[in-house]
């Protein structure tokens, strides 16, 4: 009997249940599809377009288990299994190409957070509400314009004659004599760093920023109560508060960390630098589109993506351990 | 003891803020200066220019390199392509990506869950420029102007933040149109689509400027095509021509010709470009910020 009771109950908390969450109760029959052709119409066809546009170019997956020639109809193509990726992996210009990629993304990485996190934390002390907002304006202006101007302000202000870098610096003494930053590979990484955040660390403030004026003002109270300081209220208050933002933003960015940029570097870059400034975009871009080695560029790609959807999956993994925000 | 804690209690909000405050201004100063100096040169005679020394201020004023930059007829067409692919990319952009949005926010929708999920997973999944360049060329939309509008019509992340947004509409606005027989599609056009006016327009900046600022796809599916160029791959291509080190002799012989309408340089022209193609995003964006301030934080709130 108790049983039956129990039972009872545990069907009227499926019902009451069904009744909040509706998606439960719906399956897949025809009159679900007749109730909801209109949401149908408005949405499967751009699913489809999404599906040829990125998902239809998987088939090209397969050029990299080939040696693929333009010119043969794909049954004549000649069939070379892992080879490509062999090649790929003992290739010395492509382990350097990872180094940068991976080098300049971390450099971006962590050199954008703290940047952002820090003038986040810095902005919100400013009392003036007119100044603040004019500062945050103007600082995330350069987010707006493409890398290809801003490849052209980089060039501009480290050139070797009339750079503003140079000059200030040689103001300063601090150099003697101009330095041709674009010309040695050694300042390269920290070229695209620090453009980098000029470009987008306003940008990156707006979020975190967003995050610090949500935390809840009675922890601030409380925290001065107990005599904590400015920088301890930062340390205790401010910082904790934006934790989940943080994980969040590292979860997505760490997918892209075989994204290093492609734009920059490629403007920037020449040929006394390209030990440096190569990423794997642009050895994508130099062999499969400038040589015509589709096989092997394609392989290149596909290990680009498959570290990406890894590297999210097991970020997301570890959030979900420590039981962060995640995003899956 | 106490007299001293007191005495830096009232000290340290002063120095920290004054610090703060001039550290501001250097961001500001970081941030602007190079804007100024484009400005300046832009409007500098360049062999003036040459000699150095230009700063906030041009020191041999000129409309030159303006006219030099304008007087060249694929300016006015590069300028054409770039505003029609923006308008039209964000024009049909933005419908989609709501139309999408407004379905996936839907609990009960059958397809939403496989749908969402085939959309995220683009944020990190792709299958790689040479397939994509392959499915470009099999679609015939290599020099075609289609190449620009197509392949970016709807992104996950705009996605992601009309989603949200419409979800947190209240649904009894919807409730009794629906109870009066209205259709998703009639309440998605006449009730979801006004309301979601703030996140639009800053789904609009986002894709605008998505389609202004980029030049890889000219580069890369219509390099060859003049008639498809926009003003950043002339930027581009002006860049590649005026830094020292990179050599592209094609770009070269157009710098030239350049150089021979009297004391213009690479350099001046390429200042002016970079105001030309820079000025309407600056004078768009300032009434568009209150928007995207809301939107950037939509992006980030999860599932």
């Amino acid at each position: 009997m108790s049983d039956a009771v129990l039972d009872k109950q545990v069907k009227t908390q499926k019902t009451r249940k069904r009744r909040v969450d509706p998606e439960i109760g719906v399956s897949l029959s025809w009159k679900t599809l007749k109730m909801q052709k209109q949401l149908i119409f408005m949405s499967v066809p751009i699913a489809i377009y999404l599906i040829i546009f990125n998902y239809a170019p998987i088939w090209g997956w397969l050029m990299a288990f080939q040696n693929y020639r333009p010119a043969l109809p794909f049954g004549k193509q000649e069939w070379v299994g892992l080879q490509q990726f062999q090649f790929l992996f003992s290739d010395e210009t492509f382990m350097m190409v990872l180094r940068n990629t991976i080098a300049m993304s971390f450099i971006n990485l962590v050199l954008g957070t703290v940047t952002a996190i820090g003038l986040a934390l810095l902005l919100n002390e400013i009392k003036a509400k007119f100044f603040k907002r004019i500062v945050q304006s103007i600082s995330y202006l350069p987010h707006f314009l493409s890398w290809v101007i801003a490849a052209g302000i980089v060039a501009t202000s480290l050139s070797i004659d009339d750079g503003i870098v140079n000059i200030i610096l040689m103001k300063l003494h601090l150099i003697k004599e101009p330095i041709m930053w674009l010309s040695e590979g050694k300042y390269f990484w920290g070229i695209i760093g620090a453009s980098n955040v000029w470009k987008e660390v306003g940008w990156g403030t707006i979020i975190y920023l967003a995050a610090i004026t949500s935390i809840d003002p009675s922890l601030y109270e409380a925290a001065s109560m107990d005599g904590a300081k400015r920088f301890q209220k930062m340390r205790y208050v401010t910082l904790p508060g934006i934790k989940a933002t943080f994980v969040i933003l590292l979860i997505m960015n760490i997918g892209h960390i075989l994204d290093a940029g492609f734009e920059l570097q490629y403007l920037l870059g020449n040929g006394l630098t390209v030990d440096w400034s190569q990423t794997i975009d642009i050895f994508v871009v130099k062999y499969g589109i400038a040589m015509g080695n589709y096989s092997l560029a394609t392989a290149a790609g596909i290990f680009k993506t498959i570290v990406s959807v890894i590297l999210v999956f097991i970020a997301n993994y570890i959030a979900k351990r420590l039981g962060e925000e995640r995003l899956v | 003891m106490k007299a001293v804690t007191k005495s830096s209690g009232r000290i340290e909000p002063i120095v920290f803020h004054t610090i703060n405050t001039i550290f501001m201004l250097f961001v500001v100063a970081i941030t602007l200066y190079p804007f100024l100096h484009t400005l300046a040169v832009s409007f500098n005679d360049g062999s003036d220019t040459l000699a150095g020394g230009i700063y906030f201020w041009p020191r041999a004023w000129t409309m030159e390199n303006y006219r030099a930059v304008f007087i060249t007829g694929t300016i006015y067409h590069a300028a054409f392509i770039s505003v029609s692919r923006t308008v039209l990319s964000t024009v049909f952009g933005v419908f989609l990506t709501t139309m999408l949005a407004y379905t996936l926010a839907q609990q009960q929708y059958i397809f939403r869950k496989k749908i969402s999920m085939l959309f995220i997973l683009t944020m990190y999944f792709n299958a790689g420029l040479i397939p994509n360049y392959f499915l470009i060329k099999e679609l015939g939309l290599l020099h075609s102007f289609m190449v620009y509008i197509l392949p970016s019509l709807v992104s996950a992340f705009n996605l992601i933040i009309l989603r949200t947004y419409i979800r947190s509409l209240p649904g009894s606005l919807t409730e009794s149109a629906k109870i009066d027989g209205a259709g998703d599609f009639r309440i998605f056009w006449k009730i979801i689509f006004p309301l979601c006016t703030p996140v639009l327009a800053t789904v609009a900046l986002f894709i605008a400027v998505g389609a202004w600022n980029s030049w890889f796809d000219t580069f890369l599916y219509a390099s060859s095509d003049i008639k498809l160029s926009t003003l950043q791959y002339e930027m581009m291509k002006l860049l590649g021509s005026t830094m020292s080190t990179n050599n592209d002799p094609s770009a070269l012989a157009g710098n030239q010709h350049n150089q021979a309408q009297a004391l213009v340089t690479p350099a001046s022209i390429r200042a002016a470009i970079t105001i030309v193609t820079a000025v309407p995003i600056l004078f768009v964006y300032p009434f568009l910020q209150k928007y995207f301030v809301v939107g950037l934080n939509l992006g980030s709130v999860k599932e």
